[in-house]
């Protein structure tokens, strides 16, 4: 029963829509499909999109168990609100993260005024379209490994401090690979929200096309000349590779999962 | 009756119409997006005879929004390629305004008596000065009003408007000599209002647009009223004289849609790497 449910929701919500993204994209043959996902400004655009992904789940995910370590262990007066505030990425629209980052970043900016001086641009720029991808993806970072930390047995800590290990030595070699695993699920659950973004980055990013344009503003000019079949090629692809980094970090995490045991 | 309302932008307000979202009437920002729903058969073909003026109640213009005091001195199209000046002006190819402010990019310099590689020379160099291309009008708006992005904004009259009153007199409008004539066309949806029975409302909606009172209103969003004499806008600004071209002057929708903002046109080939950017 309950497989039943599962297969039925997983097909319903999941599987049927990408089966039809995939069947309208192959509505154009392989030549066709060819010509209109592998462009060189595509190309350029995947790029942006996976290598500003990859980079803001990397960045997501060592501060998220930074993040993570304090609220789990350390008490501290607002604490509770800290950890309330982990959560509002997830409940604000990503436009008005966009809005709000480029304002914060461009030369006139609360930050801008600062940074831009110094060669820093955080709008307009590479660099702005990480900086939202980390604010959207931050929380799935930190909500992951925070319950894996709360959960260690201390007891082993102290062992190790007894021990003669120093406090590095007990982080990297007694705590770390316990919770390893969950700072790659994080990884993989923050690169997942990041490659899928739309919202926020076409606000910071400029899409400016071989620089940084994502592939999704591609799929929407195209979508603009009503070229449907087109612009699934382009989502089939972007999914293709978002897939292939999804099972390759899935395998990964696994396998620290069994040497952690 | 009751009136439901949906505004967002116009190509995916004419996917969503086609892709069965059971609007009555539609009134969109260009020509392409109505022909669109007309080719699917929700809209009869010969829906631009429908209302007056090929079913077009008002128009706009594409005019120049500048910082307080105009201080780079921009007055008219040449001026926007000249030296240090930063554009402000959403992505053609995903904004019907961005569409608009291309064609009237091209066809002033047509109108001043240029050849269509003086045309391409002009909006190349435009689109150099570029910084930002945002997917779409408001938040081009932003860039240039809120963030302090560029010397000067294309955009519609109407849209011109609010900016500048939103700007809190930070901001000014500047007429070019000639610009393109922006018309939002409208249309019912045949195959919609025929199976809910609602065509004589939604024929009746639209053709209030034409009307006296119907005018009044257009003209108090600061759009400019199709016929002789238009009612002063709401805050009495006038209409300034400009010398309009329309669609026609470039080419025509189908032709435009192919050759400049169709995959590898025109607007494209601005941004290809041997370009020389």
């Amino acid at each position: 029963m309950t497989f039943a449910i599962t297969a039925l929701v997983m097909t319903a919500l999941v599987l049927l829509p990408l089966a039809v993204l995939v069947l309208r994209a192959a509505s154009l043959g392989p030549q066709g499909f060819v010509a209109a996902a592998w462009t060189p400004r595509a190309r350029a655009a995947y790029g942006v999109s996976l290598g500003a992904a990859v980079l803001a789940a990397t960045v997501s995910a060592v501060l998220g168990l930074v993040v993570a370590w304090v609220l789990a262990r350390i008490d501290f007066p607002g604490r509770r609100v800290l950890d309330a505030l982990v959560d509002v990425p997830l409940a604000l629209p990503t436009a008005v993260a966009g809005l709000v980052y480029s304002a914060l970043y461009v030369e006139k900016g609360w930050l801008g005024h600062w940074l831009v001086p110094l060669g820093i641009q955080g709008a307009y720029s590479y660099l702005g379209i990480v900086l939202v991808l980390v604010f959207v993806s931050l929380p799935f970072a930190i909500r992951v490994v925070q319950p894996v930390i709360e959960s260690l047995d201390r007891d082993t800590e102290e062992a190790a401090r007894i021990l003669g290990a120093s406090r590095a030595q007990t982080f990297f070699r007694v705590v770390l690979p316990g919770i390893l695993p969950a700072v790659v699920t994080g990884f993989a659950l923050a690169l997942a929200r990041a490659l899928g973004e739309y919202g926020s980055v076409v606000f910071i990013s400029g899409n400016m096309p071989f620089k940084t344009e994502i592939a999704p503003v591609l799929i929407v000019s195209r979508l603009e000349e009503f070229a449907y079949a087109e612009a699934t090629t382009i989502a089939v692809v972007l999914l293709a590779m978002s897939l292939t980094l999804l099972i390759v970090v899935n395998a990964l995490q696994q396998r620290l999962a069994r040497n952690a045991q | 009756m009751s009136i439901k309302q949906s505004h967002a932008a116009s190509g995916s307000q004419a996917r969503a119409v086609i892709d069965g979202l059971e609007a009555d009437v539609v009134t969109l920002a260009v020509w392409p997006d109505v022909e669109a729903v007309a080719k699917t058969g929700l809209v009869r073909a010969d829906w631009q005879k429908r209302f007056e003026n090929d079913s077009v109640p008002y128009h706009s213009v594409v005019v120049f929004v500048v910082r307080k005091g105009n201080p780079k001195g921009i007055k008219d199209w040449p001026d926007l390629a000249k030296g240090e000046i930063s554009i402000v002006t959403p992505n053609p190819k995903t904004s019907g305004n961005g569409k608009y402010s291309f064609l009237a990019a091209w066809g002033a310099v047509l109108a001043g008596g240029g050849s269509a590689d003086d045309a391409k020379a002009f909006v190349t160099e435009l689109y150099k000065r570029t910084p930002v291309l945002d997917t779409g009008a408001r938040a081009a708006t932003a860039t240039f009003s809120q963030k302090g992005i560029g010397d000067v904004h294309l955009t519609f009259e109407n849209e011109a408007h609010l900016e500048v009153v939103e700007s809190k007199g930070s901001l000014e409008i500047v007429y070019p000599r000639r610009s393109i004539r922006v018309d939002p066309p409208v249309a019912v949806v045949d195959a919609n209002v025929d199976r809910k029975g609602t065509r004589h409302v939604a024929e009746a909606y639209l053709g209030f647009l034409y009307t006296p009172e119907g005018r009044a209103i257009v003209a108090k969003h600061h759009y400019r009223p199709w016929g002789s004499a238009p009612p002063p806008s709401a805050d009495g600004a006038t209409w300034p004289a400009i010398e309009t071209f329309d669609i026609t002057a470039v080419g025509g929708w189908e032709a435009v849609m192919k050759t400049f903002f169709g995959e590898g046109g025109v607007f494209d080939s601005i941004y290809l790497p041997e370009a020389g950017r």
